[in-house]
């Protein structure tokens, strides 16, 4: 395991982010101890332990099958930790996963739309479920912030791959949420769309939000993280602060990683 | 208005909406259902004389088979772009999407059922429109809808589902269709009063039952 020595735990800067949503005062966004997670005899994670401090955004980088999907969709009370603990936002998973639900937004593989409905019915359903207050003005203006005011209309299903990923992630920030856990976000979107990916790093108010990134444009994201952790086989073999690791060595673990396993 | 009913309302909405926009749903149920009582109009002409007898089995197996190809619908659109994900995420009542979806269900059996006893009329020239009738018809289609919509949950992910899913659903909901075919006859039949009550006060137990108890696991159903 390359597990850099100046990586350890790190420690919160600034606020300890609780947080007008409600949420207990802690000083970890995420904090994760001793986590397995099984599929039958197959083991996705095995012994993780990670701990994010608020507002910091972490690269999660690796092979596929590496784990990186499981992890996210534990933190997005999608997957139960076989064993282990999660704290996320204060909150223990799974027993506080509803609660958890309000913080966080998640952008997985799909992109949770309905063909049928227009981009803005899209969010005015998911709105209502959210129970976002002054809806129509928050909806319209994410539209404009994700460049599709002019197809805000016209159903999911006649939109590109790009277009409806616009989508995606405007429904993932839709409530404003301090935690934001992105599954391969840019996908199908175009090389100037990443801009847009990190203008939605910050909420409304301009702070930034905590965020995991997974993706395999390296370089990409390294522009956009401030951590870079790089996972195999279900376990993390690299965990560094982006400036004291590259796209390189990133990649050379990722290698090293797939060739081991 | 409560949380829950609200909920309940965002996805009853957005999956009417949807249905309307496509009608690739109601317009296959109708259809099928229809031809379920041409099929017995042919079967059935010549041999028997006492329609009444006949009207009730027919009536619900139209209404069950057309209702399960409705049921076979219900998640899939939640399938689709991976929308299941973005609800369970979502932080509502995991019986707010149950009773989504299990009114959906029952509202497009109504329409099902508004066409096809019109429909049995013609083609039997028996009278089969009354209120004892429709009321039946209502709590029989809660008592199915109720079973139906927590199985098509469980299938959905199944690649099987098409299959599984009656499989599942019909021996589970045999009580119901029993009772409301009984409740039906009874009514064809011009039973007491009595007789009529206790089917339907059967048949309604089955749905308060089935109800609860579905809407109870559904939680643990669309766990992972």
């Amino acid at each position: 395991m390359i597990q850099r020595a100046d990586s350890a735990k790190p420690v919160p800067q600034d606020s300890d982010r609780p947080d007008d949503a409600g949420s207990p005062a802690t000083p970890w966004a995420i904090d994760i101890a001793g986590l397995t997670r099984r599929y039958g005899a197959t083991r996705a994670l095995c012994q993780v332990d990670l701990a994010v401090p608020w507002d910091q955004r972490l690269g999660l980088f690796g092979p596929n099958g590496a784990g990186k999907t499981t992890l996210v969709r534990i933190l997005a009370t999608l997957v139960r930790p076989t064993t282990g603990t999660v704290v996320v936002g204060g909150l223990a998973l799974p027993s506080q996963a509803a609660a958890v639900r309000c913080h966080v937004g998640y952008v997985g593989h799909q992109t949770f739309l309905y063909d049928e409905l227009s981009v803005r019915e899209n969010l005015q359903f998911y709105g209502r479920l959210y129970r976002i207050q002054n809806r129509a003005e928050r909806i319209t203006t994410l539209i404009e912030r994700v460049g599709l005011a002019d197809r805000a209309d016209d159903r999911v299903r006649t939109l590109s791959r790009g277009l409806q990923q616009r989508a995606a992630l405007a429904r993932a920030v839709l409530h404003d949420p301090t935690i934001l856990l992105l599954d391969e976000p840019d996908s199908g979107l175009d090389i100037d769309a990443t801009s847009l990916i990190s203008d939605l790093l910050v909420d409304e108010l301009g702070r930034p939000r905590t965020v995991i990134l997974t993706t395999h444009q390296v370089d990409v994201a390294l522009r956009m993280v401030e951590r870079v952790v790089v996972i195999a086989r279900g376990a993390i073999v690299l965990d560094a602060p982006v400036n004291l690791t590259s796209a390189s060595e990133v990649a050379r673990a990722i290698r090293q990683s797939r060739i081991t396993s | 208005m409560t949380p829950l009913v609200n909920q309940v309302g965002a996805i009853l909405w957005k999956d009417l909406l949807s249905e309307l926009r496509t009608r690739d749903l109601l317009g296959g149920m109708v259809l099928f259902g229809v031809l379920i009582l041409l099929i017995f109009n042919f079967a059935f002409d010549l041999r028997i004389d006492n329609v009444a007898a006949v009207a009730p089995g027919v009536l619900w197996v139209a209404f069950s088979f057309a209702g399960m190809l409705g049921l076979a619908r219900s998640f899939v659109q939640e399938k689709d772009r991976g929308a299941m994900d973005g609800l369970l995420s979502a932080p509502i009542d995991r019986g707010a999407i149950y009773l989504a979806k299990f009114l959906g269900n029952v509202i497009f059996m109504s329409v099902v059922e508004a066409v096809c006893l019109p429909v049995f009329t013609a083609f039997f020239n028996f009278g089969v429109v009354s209120v004892d009738v429709v009321a039946i018809a209502l709590l029989g289609t809660c008592g199915f809808a109720a079973v139906g919509t927590l199985f098509s949950a469980m299938a959905a992910n199944s690649r099987a589902r098409d299959v599984l899913l009656p499989l599942l659903v019909f021996p589970i909901s045999v009580p119901v269709v029993i009772a409301a075919v009984e409740a039906t006859s009874s009514v064809f039949a011009e039973s007491p009063l009595e007789t009529r009550i206790r089917w339907l006060a059967l048949l309604g137990a089955f749905d308060v039952l089935f109800g609860v108890l579905c809407f109870a696991i559904f939680d643990v159903v669309v766990e992972e």
